[in-house]
């Protein structure tokens, strides 16, 4: 960090940004001070010291001048500041995941009469989105800054703004998380902060998408890899469902409560909507981008067919967001939306594989690479479990099948062999990948620990869907069970007394992913400071060696 | 406009709609003249950055 007198960025770029935090900060006094509502006075709080930390981190990072990355062809330590944030927010999220699997299986755990803030229903969402959102949205927002830079041959735009988005979207998870200990909640399934959240997020979302812009603007590229295709469709989409599906109108300007503009069938089918597209456009578009860069790069050879990306990727987005309904199967949706959700979703089986068969592919005549390389092997293997969870997917969207699999654990099986396995493993071969790159080593720490990640977090993901597998269609099968006098075989709590032993395994499943995340952290963390294994030295590529 | 009304346009219309949509990616997907572009685009990751 040391003081350059290159080409500096403009004055007005370096103030602009901590000015805009500073008046939001003078806001949120404002609201504190104020409100009548305590908890409302917490959050202004919270935003206040989320702001806070923020305005000392650029007040550090400037006090001796402009840091020498501000000059550079790309900006990396914003990537670097994401890899980190992903860390962070991955193990706070797999964590608290592990906590509510046991609170499943042994209910009085953790349970406290004086502390309600560690109550399950609040602390579910608190997993939810801190796994999608902190950690698969920081993963988005490094991998996406960092392949658009390279695959346009642009630095990023708007100066210091894409520091606004980082530290923005780390306010909003701060206030957002603490606000569901607290209770804070609109009760929307993903979408669970309320109005003034939002509002704070929808600013943070369109000065990203602005970046994102500006530098594909920028590129020095005639063609836009298809990478950014997918972020672009990942941060528009995600646009405008957030902004739609949050339309409400605030109680008081400095209170917590609002109340939602949709009512009814129509609320439901908003929030699936939402819901649906949310892993449409978030956990599968963003993520996809993560496949067509990482995938490549890392086996050193092209992807498969680039004319095939192209159809896979208009085909999805035009598809997916037509398959919401399928969430709403069997209630006051008119039926032909029903038959709507699932006809497309069977449709998507056609654009889902083809992306699969794309990345898989990409290897082909580089296979051997999958034994030498376990960072390649995690990528690949990620999408394997994309293909095989976008074949569940649409046969759980067929009716008859949902009339047995709708709100059971066959859901959250479903919905954790796409989220561990496709999401989280890519995520972790793409974070592999760019901590040694940004941080400028020949290699990770250690390649055998990748290894143990490797197996122990496939091991925890079998032992967590084959449980859910097993609870689930067991749960359904005794839900729908009735005697020779026609009444249900089972009362309710049979069957919740019955998913015991599997709700055991599931979080033994959980817990040996969270070992396998926290081996991760260690091994970047070892590779950041520059560390390499002594029992690994480093040695010449084997190709050059025999040369 | 009433439900049927709606319905019947959707099954139609909806139906031409992607399906050219459809054909309409697919040509440009596989336009012998765009074959260099993406070829070349195809290589991006795989420049030697920074």
């Amino acid at each position: 960090m040391q003081p350059t007198t290159g080409t500096q960025p403009a004055s007005f770029e370096l103030v602009s940004v901590p000015v805009a935090f500073v008046l939001f900060l003078l806001l949120a006094f404002v609201v504190a001070a104020q409100t009548p509502d305590p908890l409302m006075a917490i959050q202004a709080w919270t935003f206040v010291a989320g702001i806070g930390i923020t305005l000392g981190w650029f007040a550090k990072r400037y006090s001796e001048g402009v840091p020498e990355d501000d000059r550079g062809a790309y900006a990396n330590d914003i990537v670097k500041a994401g890899v980190v944030a992903s860390m962070f927010w991955g193990i706070a999220g797999m964590l608290v995941g592990v906590v509510i699997a046991l609170q499943l299986a042994f209910p009085t755990l953790f349970y406290f009469d004086a502390l309600p803030e560690l109550n399950f229903g609040r602390l579910r969402p608190l997993h939810t989105s801190a796994v999608i959102f902190a950690f698969g949205g920081n993963v988005l927002l490094a991998t996406s800054f960092y392949v658009v830079q390279r695959t346009s041959k642009a630095r990023l735009a708007f100066g210091l703004w894409p520091w606004f988005v980082f530290w923005g979207y780390q306010i909003f998870i701060l206030v957002a998380g603490t606000g569901y200990l607290l209770g804070v909640s609109q009760g929307r399934e993903y979408a669970e902060p309320e109005w003034y959240a939002d509002l704070w997020l929808t600013l943070v979302w369109v000065v990203y998408l602005l970046v994102f812009l500006g530098t594909l603007w920028k590129r020095k590229e005639p063609h836009i890899y298809v990478a950014n295709w997918f972020y672009l469709a990942f941060i528009v989409t995600v646009a405008m469902l957030h902004i739609v599906n949050n339309l409400a109108v605030p109680v008081s300007w400095i209170g917590i409560k609002s109340y939602s503009a949709f009512a009814g069938v129509q609320d439901a089918l908003t929030q699936w909507w939402y819901g649906h597209n949310a892993v449409g456009f978030f956990l599968t578009a963003g993520f996809l981008a993560i496949m067509y860069y990482f995938i490549p790069k890392q086996a050193e050879r092209p992807v498969y067919s680039y004319r095939l990306s192209i159809v896979h990727f208009w085909s999805l987005i035009f598809l997916y967001i037509w398959a919401g309904p399928h969430h709403l199967h069997y209630t006051a949706l008119p039926v032909w939306a029903q038959t709507l959700g699932m006809t497309f979703s069977i449709m998507l089986w056609m654009p889902s594989w083809g992306g699969m068969i794309n990345g898989l592919m990409t290897l082909s005549g580089a296979w051997d690479k999958l034994r030498t390389d376990p960072v390649l092997r995690m990528l690949v293997v990620s999408v394997a479990f994309y293909g095989m969870s976008t074949f569940e997917g649409p046969v759980m969207s067929i009716k008859a099948v949902n009339s047995l699999s709708h709100y059971t654990d066959w859901t959250i099986g479903h919905v954790h062999s796409g989220a561990l396995g496709w999401v989280g493993f890519v995520s972790f071969g793409a974070l592999y990948c760019l901590t040694p790159w940004l941080w400028r080593r020949q290699r990770l720490y250690s390649l055998s620990l990748v290894e143990w990640h490797f197996w122990v977090s496939t091991i925890g993901i079998v032992f967590y869907i084959t449980a859910m597998w097993v609870s689930g269609i067991m749960q359904g099968l005794m839900w729908r069970a009735y005697n020779e006098f026609g009444f249900l075989e089972y009362s309710f709590v049979e069957t919740v007394e019955a998913m015991h032993p599997y709700y055991i395994i599931r979080a033994f499943g959980g817990l040996l992913y969270l070992s396998g995340a926290f081996i991760m952290v260690y091994n970047l963390y070892r590779t950041a400071r520059g560390d390499v294994r002594e029992s690994e030295p480093l040695t010449l590529k084997p190709q050059l060696a025999a040369a | 406009m009433d439900y049927d009304t709606i319905a019947s346009f959707s099954r139609s219309y909806g139906t031409i709609y992607l399906m050219v949509l459809f054909l309409a990616l697919c040509a440009y997907a596989f336009w012998p003249r765009n074959k260099d572009k993406f070829d070349r685009a195809a290589q991006m990751p795989l420049d030697k950055d920074d």
